[in-house]
């Protein structure tokens, strides 16, 4: 144990006292995060908005005008036939229809409530969620300080359809794969370089003439960078949550815990690469190929897995990142039980199984 | 006990074979050499010896342990230090001895007595990164870590490559001393100077073993007659004596040549060769090989039977 | 009157508070083998550096080959040749396309580059050897091939690195041999080494300690004034002097 601990303490020498790396590995997460608020607007000005009104009374009259007078919406257009809408929305000219249902007044007075629906183009889903959050609200503030006024219950019932990107897929997905690279990056990528490092150096030869078991060196190799990765956990999920405000829906731990799952397949791919090659630079491409490219472009952070051509579906499966990135999704934005992911957990934990039996046939003991 | 024992040791890398049947045994307490040019199979044979590596062929043991099936005894208790300085170079001194000390299960100070005479060279600059060491420095920080768990036996790959003559002079007089405390040596150099400070040594190249003796018993076997040749002019002077047909062979040794000589020629007769060649200031005298003679006569003995098979 | 081919006035070279190179103020004559020891960390490399035009003194002047070593630093490049222990020639390329390659850099015509290559290889006995990757050579071939290299251009000096580190000692002598030969035609040949006995083939040698030049002499008049036997005794009065001890 002593020795282990001995391990580690020089572990973090290294790193400490490579001030470069240290600031990218630390800062990188926090760039990203933040890169990535900047690159999304939440701001909502002068959206351009279209109304197919089928009831034409006071009240919609009085919405219509309630939206107008924002300056978060112009009206462009009033329009007769849902052709129209379409239409509109196709050519860019709007971004938002607002439909009142027939005889929307009538049915306010007599029955206490009207629907009123919002369709809205989801291509940009920030932009589209914040929008519909804008309009939802002037509307039902319009039904409160009516009923109010009037002393009845009032309930109009805004009711959504996103177009075009109806699972809102994009904005938040980020934070998950922001996570799922980084995570990946520091295990994976720096854990095998370390180990290369020594290689390199020389100092492996003289570790393995050593009493310390080979299996130890590699384990408390892997031990500040496992420490890392939860330090770049929390910074991320803390940055999201209060700079980017994206939602943490699910439980905690459990989000943790199954970032751990994930960290430790990065950590058996890292340990793989270092078994496999003999320089700094050859786990440096290694783990770029093979690890960073393919868990950025095809675990779905970027691009959605449903759209790409079923070779590199099949690819993206054998992507940790990608079952991570989809259970990190399923937890934190959807806010789903754990029993939700079980599948990705499973998958995950089969990797580990995998890679942990690879990992400990191409050890080697000796210097060959 | 031999502190080491090989037998028929062979290793292949690919096509190139780096060792072949070598067999050697290295007693307990002795400075054992091995003494032979890069990629003669030095480092090969270390590792060997260290379990880095599996040889193809052939057995070893070190302090009695078998290196393949008891390699885990062997790690507790030898001391390695291989060629390239393998220290870590953003440590300080004293982080380095010290994360040493633990991985061999002691510390710095049960077996400070051992180093103490190195380290107390190196100890002013104990706060100093071992990379801003110099090389001399460094090899004696490499020294004690190799050394801080008092190994039985202490294995010493080209400790002294690159070195300055001076660094070189006060590495050897601290194997002295690690001798007297009853620490079997096995040491490799390219410097043949450096053989005659060896209890024994074997000469190497080509991954095989030429000669393994004495120091004194290698150049009492040396059985020719050398002369060292002076003059002015060096460079004519070497070019002239290969013209002679009694010198057998002819090397520049320093401000001399060394030169070996069929049994018909006299001192007399050479100098007034030189003298009708055009040389002046001449001396010559005979004089007792150098380890160095005797390594260049073996090699090139071992070349011309090469050649002529 | 022999002609200087290097000369410097109190070349120094500061790396913050740290002087390397000392106010250092040598000749050396054309056709000299002037062998330029030290300890490790003596300064040896940085002053090399300089005379070689890779790096600007600090203070002082030196000229290499006639030209200003802090402005014609390309005009020395150019007229000189360079060996190292560290660096020699590529291992992945073959004798025949280092050969090739360093002649191209030197700006020699194709025709001649193929000749003398032809030459060298078969005076080395290296001709079977010509697509052979160099990595494939024992050691001591290749620092005979990368001395051959170095003067390919025929250069008027050549400065050597330490070139017979680790090098059998036949094949070591035959390097010096090599050398003598490149003195012949008119070569002057600039070595640092650690081998003593190589110092005593050199015409003058000189001693730096701490960035500073001890000793400058032939051999034969050091160990004189020494009182030594051989020119490591000479090295270990000098060297023993140092106080510092960083590289």
């Amino acid at each position: 144990m002593k020795q282990f601990l001995a391990f580690v303490k020089k572990e973090f020498y290294h790193i400490f006292r490579d001030t470069r790396t240290m600031l990218i590995l630390l800062g990188m997460p926090i760039v990203q995060i933040i890169l990535f608020g900047f690159a999304i607007t939440t701001e909502v000005k002068d959206s351009r908005f279209a109304v197919y009104d089928l009831s034409k009374d006071a009240v919609t009259q009085q919405i219509i005008q309630k939206l107008q007078s924002n300056n978060y919406f112009t009206l462009v257009e009033d329009i007769n036939s849902p052709d129209r809408i379409e239409e509109l929305m196709k050519a860019g000219k709007v971004s938002m229809v607002v439909i009142f249902d027939a005889d929307f007044e009538a049915d306010l007075l007599h029955i206490g409530e009207a629907s009123v629906q919002l369709i809205v183009d989801a291509t940009d889903p920030n932009q589209a969620t914040t929008m519909t959050n804008y309009a939802t609200s002037i509307i039902t503030e319009y039904g409160q300080e009516t009923a109010a006024l009037t002393n009845t219950r009032f309930l109009i019932n805004p009711q959504t359809r996103m177009l075009y990107n109806p699972q809102m897929e994009g904005a938040y997905n980020f934070v998950p794969g922001v996570m799922g690279l980084i995570l990946m990056l520091i295990c994976a990528m720096m854990t095998s370089i370390a180990i290369v490092r020594e290689k390199e150096r020389g100092s492996m030869e003289v570790l393995l003439a050593s009493p310390v078991r080979p299996l130890f060196i590699i384990i408390a190799k892997a031990v500040p960078y496992f420490i890392l990765s939860v330090v770049n956990l929390i910074t991320i999920l803390l940055l999201s949550y209060f700079v980017l405000k994206v939602p943490i829906a699910g439980s905690l731990i459990l989000i943790f815990s199954e970032s751990f799952l994930f960290i430790l397949v990065a950590l058996l791919l890292g340990l793989l690469i270092s078994n496999l090659v003999q320089t700094q630079v050859a786990a440096m491409l290694i783990s770029g190929m093979a690890l960073m490219m393919p868990t950025m472009l095809l675990s779905g952070m970027m691009f959605p897995i449903e759209s790409m051509p079923a070779v590199l579906q099949w690819i993206s499966s054998i992507m940790p990142a990608r079952w991570y990135i989809e259970m990190i999704r399923k937890l934190m934005i959807q806010g789903v039980d754990g029993i939700y992911v079980m599948k990705e957990f499973a998958i995950l934990t089969a990797m580990i199984l995998v890679l942990l039996g690879v990992c400990l046939k191409t050890f080697k003991n000796r210097l060959e | 006990m031999s502190a080491v024992s090989v037998e028929n040791i062979s290793k292949k890398y690919d096509k190139v074979t780096a060792l072949q049947k070598i067999s050697f045994e290295a007693d307990a307490g002795e400075i054992f050499g091995i003494i032979g040019p890069d990629g003669a199979g030095k480092t090969t044979l270390f590792r060997i010896l260290t379990t880095l590596l599996l040889a193809d062929e052939g057995s070893a043991s070190v302090d009695g342990k078998d290196v393949v099936k008891d390699y885990k005894e062997i790690r507790r208790e030898i001391g390695y230090m291989p060629g390239r300085f393998s220290l870590y170079q953003d440590l300080t001194v004293e982080e380095n001895l010290e994360f040493f000390a633990t991985i061999f299960n002691t510390t710095i100070e049960e077996n400070y007595h051992l180093i103490e005479d190195i380290y107390k060279q190196i100890e002013p600059f104990k706060k100093r990164r071992a990379g801003k060491l110099s090389g001399g420095m460094k090899q004696k920080l490499a020294l004690c870590c190799a050394l801080i768990h008092k190994p039985t036996v202490l294995f010493l790959d080209e400790p002294t490559t690159g070195v300055d003559p001076v660094s070189r002079k006060e590495f050897w007089d601290m194997l002295k001393k690690l001798k007297e405390q009853n620490i079997s040596i096995l040491v490799s150099t390219p410097y043949m100077d450096e053989a005659s400070l060896c209890d024994r040594i074997a000469f190497i190249q080509n991954g095989r073993f030429l000669k393994i003796d004495t120091p004194s018993g290698i150049i009492s076997q040396f059985g020719e007659k050398l002369w060292a040749v002076e003059g002015n002019d060096m460079y004519k002077l070497l070019l002239d004596l290969r013209n002679n047909g009694h010198v057998k062979s002819s090397f520049t040794f320093g401000d001399n040549i060394h030169i070996t000589v069929d049994d018909s020629l006299t001192i007399e007769e050479l100098k007034k060769y030189l003298t009708d060649t055009g040389h002046t200031n001449i001396e010559v005298h005979p004089i007792v090989p150098t380890i160095e003679d005797c390594f260049m006569q073996i090699t090139e003995n071992k070349e011309n039977e090469r050649n002529s098979n | 009157m022999n002609e200087i081919v290097i000369k410097t006035n109190n070349l120094t070279k500061k790396f913050g508070n740290f002087t390397a190179v000392d106010n250092i103020t040598f000749e050396v004559d054309k056709g000299e083998i002037f062998g330029f020891l030290g300890a490790n960390g003596a300064g040896k490399t940085t002053a090399m550096r300089m005379l070689c035009g890779l790096s600007h003194p600090t203070s002082g002047s030196g000229e290499v080959a006639g030209f200003d070593i802090s402005k014609d630093q390309e005009k020395i490049k150019a007229n000189i040749g360079y060996m190292s222990q560290k660096f020699s020639l590529y291992d992945d390329l073959t004798v025949g396309e280092n050969m090739r390659l360093f002649g191209g850099i030197y700006g020699m015509k194709k025709s001649d580059i193929k000749t003398k290559t032809d030459r060298i290889l078969n005076e080395l006995g290296f001709s079977a050897e010509k697509n052979t990757l160099v990595r494939e050579l024992p050691l001591g071939w290749k620092q005979k091939l990368a001395f051959s290299v170095s003067i390919f251009h025929s250069p008027k000096i050549v400065f050597l690195d330490e070139p017979t580190g680790g090098v059998d000692p036949i094949t070591r002598r035959q390097f010096w041999e090599m050398i003598y030969e490149a003195v012949n035609d008119d070569i002057t040949v600039f070595v640092t080494t650690h081998y003593m006995d190589e110092a005593e083939y050199c015409d003058r040698v000189s001693i730096m300690v701490d960035g500073r030049i001890e000793a400058l002499d032939t051999p034969k008049e050091l160990k004189r004034q020494t009182n030594s036997q051989n020119m490591d005794e000479v090295f270990q009065k000098f060297a023993r002097t140092a106080t510092r001890s960083a590289d």
